[in-house]
């Protein structure tokens, strides 16, 4: 069957000035900001022309936002919205922003890296603020003034200094127009400085929905016939399938079986019935060697891999770094690996897939709505056009729900039943068959004057990435690299994972060379930090935790508790976090305090910047202190939250948050970077605390200190 | 497991009072409480998040004390008062623990809200003015992925104080 031509064409596919805004959503005044090349932040340079921004103000006097960008629990619903009604002079609830959907958004590669703040919000900022120049005119017109002498508030416009009831709504302003402006070259937005609503205090948007149970997620919603499916999944990592028999699962009544490529899956009237079918299907698969969990270090050190995406090769290399090692008075070395850990999003991945016309409409919880929808159209060999991925509330993703698999599988099915079917992940699959935070290895070296002062640094990393791999010291003599290697499971993707690990590995070491040499942790770093912004965090942070100069304890101290620090710099915020532990006579060890200060820029939403600090410590605190899949042979052995710990209140310190303002730099994304200090922070602490150095996360998979 | 439909004209019905409202359901060994909230009767306020009773995110009300829906037989719920995170509202009127959250913020990606208000919501009931310790205690079956645990003491905090004074609201 060949496809017919899409009757629908979704925005991003037509040139800015040729796609229908005024048929979708009414008459009124659209501008447009056309697709980007690399955005501030410079990701995805030499990719395909994406981002960019639109905004419509229809008659009704709102203003339609549309971004790629989606919402998964971060917050930047309500951080966008407050920088269009900012820009326009509306109350928040005068702005809707459709998100990630596919027909009607600009192409975006993906909410990930801390982008939505440095890219998305500075193009629907640069956006409104065009659209407000071009208000302005049309007011003034509209009120027989100069563009000069109008002023626009609250979503009215009127004469400068006239009372409000000479005020016309900006609905009236454009009544019966449709007029598409593009945003001219050169528009320069508001400072911080001069930000009435982003900046201050705001309540969320749509937050009432959440604590009546309305709000619906994509396991939550239900068409008219829809099937409910599930795939087969092999029994160990990358198992190959040699034969398999559907005759049994079809025997259920009204199961339907696919067996496409690689895919074998079912779907069924009930999820209970699916479970039947799937479990039903006799299925011979024949193993490839895979590492156990003690050999697991050896394999990633034997089989480094080509470098792609964002396991990108790196090579630094600045001065001589073996003649300093050879000149250098002090040397220290050291190996630091972090686990393969499981994103575990409450909501596991879940995917409702219908063919309409040949047309198929996907709403899944994902955080790259357009490479899903460009990996679906090749997968089923549809012009892009032909495929619709719409993103529902999502019940969290922390960089686990890039992919397409599943939403193909959901597709295949759908189309083979000839209705909608719907595939939501258990919790066993969700932690088997979504791809992990890679393990990684990491190699330090380093060699410094007999005061602790660095004269070389050699940093070699496997596997984790390459993100804040260099170091945020002066040193002369630098050689980092990253080799990315293959890997016994499907790895991906994770809220700051590259960073989190190579600041876990960078700080623990930091702190030893000062420990080595008796100086104070922070006087340490502060003496060889290369960044102010930096070392005003770790100022600020040294200062509320109350940190008294003095050496880390190489030795048990008698109290058994200690303190430890760990700053980092990364996608452009920069953090330090305190924390105090005790070590209790039985070794159990306790997180007593956390202080962590963060600074990203200008502050667009405060409360949810907050928000996004405590609750990455939090997950940060999982990652330093216990959590880690535990496999043998490509096979996965704690699959679930009885058997994979993730942090509970009980396990949750004292968390002090300093958030420093800078609304003289533009605003960062705080979704990751708060992490990555947290796991050497409690090392450094522990070491305080014992005179034990722990070189591996998690750091106490039991409880308790070795 | 007998297949799906073959069952069914032998399955017993029960009555299932789910918000004041009574349901005929089909009484099978297979269906736990969750399920037949969220499939059969489209309460999907209540959520699925692990199915061994370890997240939270599926806890109802069963005559006012917090279940974990999963791990609730439906002929254990069959004679009882259950409350979703649907019915807990009266009308437009928000219970306090709900009002609370929303004002303390207590959420980031509001999956696990419903069960995190439920347990509240229990918790306040048998406990008016809960200590942190107990809070944290009360709650520790809950899992909030996105890390948001301070602001939902916050929220319970706020919901276990009295009621402010009108005076003001005339």
């Amino acid at each position: 069957m060949s496809p017919s031509p899409p009757k629908v064409v979704p925005f991003d596919l037509l040139p800015p000035t040729q796609r229908p805004y005024f048929d979708r959503f009414g008459n009124g005044l659209v501008v447009v900001l056309a697709a980007q090349g690399p955005g501030p932040s410079g990701w995805g340079a030499g990719g395909p022309p994406h981002g960019g921004a639109w905004i419509h103000i229809g008659e009704d006097g709102k203003a339609r936002a549309f971004t790629g960008k989606v919402e998964v629990g971060q917050g930047t619903r309500t951080a966008l919205s407050l920088v269009v009604a900012d820009e326009l002079r509306l109350p928040l609830s005068a702005v809707e922003l459709t998100m990630g959907d596919t027909d009607v958004c600009p192409w975006d590669m993906g909410t990930f890296g801390s982008r939505s703040m440095p890219d998305a919000a500075q193009h629907l900022r640069l956006t409104g603020t065009a659209a407000r120049d071009v208000l302005l005119r049309l007011a003034a017109d509209h009120l027989g003034v100069g563009p000069g002498e109008v002023e626009l508030v609250d979503g009215r416009a009127r004469p400068r200094g006239k009372p409000a009831s000479s005020a016309v709504a900006y609905g009236e302003v454009v009544k019966g127009l449709r007029r598409i402006d593009l945003v001219p070259p050169n528009t320069q937005p508001e400072p911080p400085s001069r930000w009435t609503v982003a900046g201050h205090p705001s309540p969320d948007v749509g937050s009432r929905d959440v604590v009546t149970g309305a709000r619906r997620y994509t396991s939550d919603l239900h068409l008219p016939g829809m099937l409910h499916g599930k795939v087969l999944f092999p029994p160990t990592s990358g198992a190959k399938l040699r034969q398999v028999d559907l005759g049994p699962a079809r025997a259920i009544p009204g199961v339907v079986a696919v067996h496409e490529g690689e895919l074998v899956a079912v779907a069924a009237p009930t999820l209970l019935s699916a479970i039947a079918a799937v479990k039903a299907i006799r299925a011979e698969w024949e193993a490839v060697d895979q590492p156990s969990e003690r050999e697991v270090v050896d394999y990633l050190r034997s089989h480094p891999a080509e470098g792609e995406d964002f396991w990108d090769v790196l090579h630094h290399k600045a001065g001589d770094v073996e003649a300093a090692f050879t000149r250098a008075p002090l040397s220290l070395r050291a190996t630091y690996t972090t686990a393969y850990i499981a994103h575990a999003p409450l909501e596991t991945h879940a995917v409702l897939a219908a063919w309409e016309e040949g047309r198929l409409t996907v709403r899944m919880g994902t955080q790259t709505p357009f490479r899903a929808r460009d990996a679906l159209s090749d997968a089923l060999g549809l012009p892009p056009a032909s495929v619709h991925v719409i993103v529902p509330p999502t019940g969290s993703g922390f960089g686990g729900k890039h992919a397409a698999e599943l939403a193909l599988a959901a597709a295949r099915l759908a189309k083979a039943a000839e209705r909608p079917v719907r595939v939501v992940y258990s919790r066993e699959e969700e932690f088997s068959h979504a791809y992990l935070r890679p393990m990684a290895v990491i190699d330090v070296r380093s060699a410094a004057e007999k005061d602790g002062t660095l004269t070389a640094w050699e940093f070699h990393v496997l596997n984790a990435g390459s993100a804040a791999a260099r170091p945020p010291y002066r040193v002369p003599n630098q050689k980092v690299d990253n080799q990315p290697t293959e890997s016994p499971f499907d790895q991906g993707s994770y809220r700051a994972l590259a960073a989190t690990a190579n600041n876990f590995a960078r700080e623990s070491h930091l702190d030893e060379l000062a420990a080595r040499v008796g100086a104070d942790p922070v006087d340490f770093r502060l003496r060889q930090l290369a960044d102010d912004r930096l070392a005003d965090v770790l100022r600020a942070v040294a200062r509320r935790a109350g940190w008294a100069s003095r050496p880390s304890s190489g030795a048990a101290r008698k109290e058994g508790t200690g303190r430890g620090i760990a700053v980092g710099l990364e996608k452009g915020g920069r953090v330090a976090t305190f924390a105090e532990v005790r070590v209790a006579e039985d070794r159990r060890l306790e997180v007593e305090r956390i202080v962590t200060g963060y600074e990203c820029g200008a502050i667009v939403h405060p409360s949810n910047l907050r928000s996004q600090v405590e609750g990455g410590t939090v997950m940060a605190l999982g990652g330093a202190l216990f959590e880690a899949i535990h496999f043998d042979r490509g096979r996965l052995l704690n699959p679930k939250f009885s058997e994979y710990r993730v942090p509970r209140f009980r396990d949750i310190p004292a968390i002090e948050v300093l958030l420093l303002d800078r609304p003289d730099l533009p605003s960062q994304g705080g979704g990751e970077t708060p992490l990555i200090a947290v796991a050497p922070a409690v090392a450094n602490a522990i070491f305080d605390a014992t005179g034990q150095r722990l070189r591996s996360l998690p750091l106490t998979p039991d409880g308790t200190v070795p | 497991m007998s297949s799906s439909s073959s069952s069914r004209g032998r399955s017993p019905a029960a009555r299932l009072t789910v918000n004041g409202v009574d349901h005929e359901v089909a009484l099978r060994p297979d269906r736990h409480l969750l399920y037949v909230l969220r499939e059969e009767l489209g309460l999907t306020g209540t959520k699925y998040g692990c199915g061994e009773g370890e997240c939270g995110a599926c806890k109802v009300l069963l005559d006012g004390v917090a279940v974990r829906a999963c791990q609730t037989p439906l002929g254990e719920a069959v004679g009882h008062s259950v409350t979703t995170i649907e019915g807990l509202a009266h009308g437009e009127e928000l219970h306090p623990v709900q009002r609370a959250f929303l004002e303390a913020g207590a959420f980031q990606c509001g999956f696990c809200t419903p069960g995190m208000i439920m347990a509240a919501a229990a918790l306040l009931a048998r406990n008016p003015h809960p200590t942190d310790a107990e809070v944290r205690a009360g709650l520790d079956g809950n899992l909030c992925r996105c890390g948001g645990y301070l602001r939902i003491l916050d929220a319970v905090e706020r919901a276990s104080r009295p009621p402010p004074t009108r005076g003001g609201k005339r």
